[in-house]
């Protein structure tokens, strides 16, 4: 078996060639405008003048409109199928959000230009961050942090700086065994020891063990809630007690919100520090690997430390409408950590967000959580009755939030194909498949997210696809073992790749 | 109210009937009681598309943006122009809407365009590591340092006064958690003074920073530095511009052993700061310990060329507290245009370019120092940007002044600098003519000549 029967997305399927690859010698796209003042030589001394000029691309502009598109044929995306990639929350992206973004007055608005000449953009962002505290409860937000894992670090950046200014050098921070891996790489980068808490029976936090660990040492316990099992932790306020009462701050990562807007609150929760990822609730497109954008919110105890600049709304009190302003000065923020990063934050992604948020308003936000939630607990249920469970079974409990875990060990055991294999035959039936191996606590883990922008029809289709995989796999399964066979190319040498690695292409 | 969803009500009550729930309610029901929201969020309606439409216009309506002014203003991001095929690539579904290539079999296009850019970063600075991208400038600078702390574990920083500021900021922020000190290396007629780089630097330096150009438009004396810190068993760590280095020599060839800086000239939005990306490039030895992405070149089961994410034992989903780096979501479409932009302007028109910045940024230099009261901060090599000063007069005002005259003159580096209260920094990209030099020179000498006769100058009001 070659090509499958199930194949639906027609790729680019030729071999690859590289831009480097095309083109010739003269070739050319950029025409420089003309030389409209006098040309005065030796203007940069020899010794800091470059020698040999990079050995950049030389194709015309037809060639290089061609070479992109046909790359773009070999990618899969969210426009065109269903993409279940749990932790990822990959909704719907208006386009009405490229739109916005590209008017000029956001697209071509200078970060220095004067706060008195960019108050449309002080303002949206001040909405947001009012719009971002109120669906997290927590009332103070900064925009700045660039993506999920900057925001973490920002958010454990900040926990020391409230634990020092008390006087108080502490020295582990706490992880679920079940966290994303940015949580430990971010406590690292932070000079804190990473302590794992285990897992209880249910997939929440094991309480017991979190007691035993929970001493004047610890400076903050990151936790996701709903965690990446898919599982609301229904002991999260006794949870919020006892790592309050060692002194040590509650984060919250904010992969999963999409589970919970409009529903429940991380800063009801007892949640000191929130992160968003702009780029998974509120719809900025992933871009491939980015952009994404990673707000925190935090608590009153955590404000004095936000990052420079903070947004301030200022009343006129003559009668015209309110002002913003940018304010990082030493003054005013002193005891801010300072910056994490250039500018104001990735507005562009704000500009999205934002318009989504306008867009849905309170109900809606409520309603994709909901709707995510139920299409989760749909595909379950789909699935668990289509006899998957004997092979797939629920990691924990009965029902899901957002996304939920399948272990793949009865699969591998019975059937003999793993989750890989399970993975890369969803290729073929034109899916983008699950997040795979993670949560690690899970052996053969598939973490599945469907998403609220999804049809019944589409949960439908995956779940007979899954199932057609199954069947297939009892009377052979060497179809899924060596599966795909539909895309431009196929299973990749990656321990290859790593032993030797070609990262850059080779240039004569 | 607008909505992304497909769930009507008999969707609803089939699914739920499949589920065994009598509401969407009782999914909820594991979160208890007392943390369940009693109130609706505190947020306006929903709105159609139309209207959200009209309000985002109308708040950029409020901006005054590059298309509003002529701007000479720079500091970190540059007005220059983006070709067309940028914005047809870049909202072509298949870049814009994946995720991260996790599965390389469909993700050949992506892993392919990082495999691509990191060729042409590699080319541009010298340097034979390049990742797929890191968030933008300063934290990339913030990354270099946490990879000199974990290639030698010095503690000791040395930052020219030269960087950017926000870059020497953010550095000072991650260095309260990675243990390491900043210490400022001042500057001597507007570029690092390597004469104080020498008696600052000891065994326990783990890394020097520069960045080229400088904040003030000087071209550094790169390869001076990188041999001063290479003798003390320091990290020599470069911030480039990478639109200069067609002209410029590569930071790689002067020594450096990291080269990182701001994407954003590379054919990205100036997007009020962001999105744009951080290029991060290396030497041999610090591929392991890069952060971020890489795509490496391999073949698939049946011998044909393809691309994958490699070398992922340095990252946060392999090494976990191990890791190299915390990052995960970085700025891959940035890159994407980053790339492109590259290939379009190509091997000759880098160079152009670059040429192009220079003769416009001299002959505006000439011109502007030639107006009374107006003089250059410092006599440094410059290629499209330099520092003025205009002693006795309020900058920041002068600077209002000549926005209400329709151009933006620069950046008044008393925003960024107390010692340089009076200094203006001014940028010339390929889209600032000779036409809008001289008209430039004209406004900022009638602003100046207001500024000192105490004119009253027009209030801006948002």
């Amino acid at each position: 078996m070659t090509v499958s029967e199930f194949a639906r997305i027609p790729m680019q399927d030729d071999e690859a060639t590289t831009i480097f690859e095309k083109g010739a010698p003269g070739r050319r796209a950029f025409v420089a405008p003309p030389l409209d003042v006098p040309q005065v030589d030796g203007l940069i001394p020899d010794k800091f003048a470059r020698a040999t000029a990079p050995r950049l691309p030389e194709a015309s502009e037809p060639e290089i409109v061609r070479h992109y598109v046909r790359l773009s044929r070999r990618n899969f995306d969210l426009d065109s199928g269903f993409y279940p990639l749990g932790s990822c929350t990959m909704k719907h992206n208006p386009r009405l959000h490229e739109r916005v973004t590209a008017l000029p007055g956001h697209a071509k608005l200078h970060p220095f230009q004067d706060p008195a000449r960019s108050q449309g953009a002080l303002e949206l962002m001040y909405n947001l961050e009012r719009a971002l505290g109120e669906v997290s409860g927590l009332p103070h937000v900064s925009l700045q942090p660039s993506a999920g894992s900057h925001g973490e670090l920002a958010g454990v950046l900040l926990t020391r700086a409230y634990h020092e200014d008390r006087g108080q050098h502490r020295t582990t921070v706490l992880t679920p065994d079940t966290s994303h891996g940015t949580n430990p790489a971010t406590v690292t980068m932070a000079g804190y020891k990473v302590v794992k808490v285990g897992t209880n029976p249910d997939g929440g936090v094991d309480v017991e063990d979190l007691k035993a660990k929970a001493d004047e040492n610890v400076a903050c316990l990151m936790l996701t809630n709903p965690n990446t099992l898919g599982v609301f932790d229904p002991n999260i306020e006794e949870i919020a007690s006892i790592v309050h009462g060692v002194g040590a701050t509650l984060y919250y990562d904010g992969a999963n919100l999409n589970a919970i807007m409009g529903i429940s609150r991380p800063g009801d929760m007892g949640f000191d520090i929130v992160h968003f990822n702009l780029h998974k609730s509120f719809t900025q497109p992933h871009g491939g690997g980015g952009p994404g954008s990673g707000p925190i919110a935090v608590s009153d105890r955590i404000e004095p430390y936000l990052p420079v600049p903070v947004i301030e709304r200022v009343e006129s009190g003559n009668g015209a409408g309110p002002t913003f302003d940018l304010i990082e000065d030493d003054e005013r923020r002193p005891k801010s950590i300072g910056k994490l990063r250039g500018f104001q934050g990735n507005y562009g992604c704000f500009v999205r967000s934002y318009a989504y948020i306008r867009s849905l308003g309170a109900e809606g936000l409520k309603d994709a959580s909901e709707t995510a939630v139920l299409n989760a607990n749909y595909l379950l249920a789909k699935l668990q009755q289509a006899g998957v469970a004997e092979y797939l079974p629920l990691a924990f409990g009965k029902l899901c939030m957002h996304e939920f875990v399948l272990s793949g060990a009865p699969m591998k055991k019975e059937l003999g194909i793993k989750t890989l294999d399970l993975a890369k035959r969803l290729l073929d039936h034109g899916y983008h498949p699950p997040t795979v191996y993670f949560p690690l606590l899970v052996d053969e883990a598939l973490l599945i997210e469907p998403t609220e922008t999804e049809t019944r029809e589409t949960l439908d289709g995956f779940a007979e696809a899954i199932v057609a995989i199954l069947k297939e796999a009892k009377d052979d399964p060497s179809i899924a073992q060596s599966a795909p066979y539909s895309t431009p190319v196929r299973r990749l040498d990656e321990a290859g790749a790593a032993k030797n690695p070609v990262i850059r292409q080779p240039l004569g | 109210m607008t909505l992304y969803t497909a769930v009507t009500d008999d969707d609803r009550q089939a699914m739920l009937d499949a589920i065994g729930v009598a509401s969407v309610d009782e999914l909820f029901d594991t979160i208890p009681a007392a943390l369940r929201m009693a109130e609706r969020l505190d947020l306006p309606e929903g709105m159609a598309e139309q209207e959200v439409y009209n309000h985002l216009r109308e708040l950029a309506s409020k901006n005054t943006s590059a298309e509003d002014e002529i701007t000479f203003l720079g500091a970190g991001m540059y007005d220059h122009y983006i070709p067309s095929i940028i914005d047809m690539l870049l909202g072509r579904s298949e870049f814009l809407t994946p995720y991260t290539p996790y599965q390389p079999e469909i993700s050949q296009g992506g892993l392919q365009v990082m495999f691509e850019y990191q060729t042409a970063m590699s080319e541009l600075t010298g340097l034979p590591v390049s990742n797929a991208s890191v968030y933008e400038g300063p934290s990339a600078v913030g990354a270099a340092g946490y990879l000199a702390k974990l290639t030698n574990g010095r503690t000791r920083f040395l930052v020219s006064r030269g960087m950017h500021p926000h870059s020497r900021a953010t550095l000072e922020t991650l260095s309260v958690g990675y243990g390491t000190t900043v210490e400022e290396i001042p500057l001597s007629n507007g570029v690092t003074d390597l004469d104080a780089l020498h008696t600052m630097l000891g065994d326990d330096v783990a890394a020097v920073f520069i960045q080229q150009p400088n904040f003030l438009g000087a071209i550094e004396d790169v390869a001076a530095f990188s041999d001063a810190a290479h003798a003390h068993g320091a990290l020599a760590i470069a911030s480039a511009d990478p639109l200069t280095l067609g002209v410029l020599e590569a930071p790689g060839n002067q020594g450096v052993d990291v080269c990182v800086g701001e994407g954003q000239t590379l054919g990205n939005r100036m997007d009020f700061g962001g999105p744009s990306f951080g290029f991060f490039c290396a030497s041999e030895a610090h591929l392991r310990k890069m952060p971020g992405r890489i795509a490496g070149e391999t073949k698939d089961v049946d011998g044909r060329r393809g691309f994958v994410l490699t070398l992922q034992t340095r990252e946060q989903h392999i090494r976990r507290e191990k890791a190299t780096s915390n990052i995960c979501t970085s700025q891959a479409l940035n890159a994407l245009a980053g790339v492109v932009y590259l290939s379009w302007l190509g091997r000759k028109g880098l160079v152009e370019l670059g040429d192009l910045m220079l003769q416009r940024t001299h002959y505006a230099r000439e011109t502007l120092t030639g107006i009374a009261g107006v003089e250059a901060l410092h006599d440094q090599p410059v290629v499209r940007e330099f520092a003025l000063r205009i002693p006795g007069v309020d900058v920041a005002s002068v600077v209002s002044r000549c926005q209400d005259a329709g151009v933006n003159p620069g950046f008044a580096l008393g925003r960024a600098y107390d010692e340089f209260s009076d200094g203006l920094l001014v940028a010339i990209t390929e889209q600032r003519s000779k036409a809008d030099i001289d008209k430039l020179a004209a406004v900022l000498e009638e602003a100046i000549d207001a500024e000192r006769s105490g004119a009253p100058a027009t209030e801006v009001t948002a």
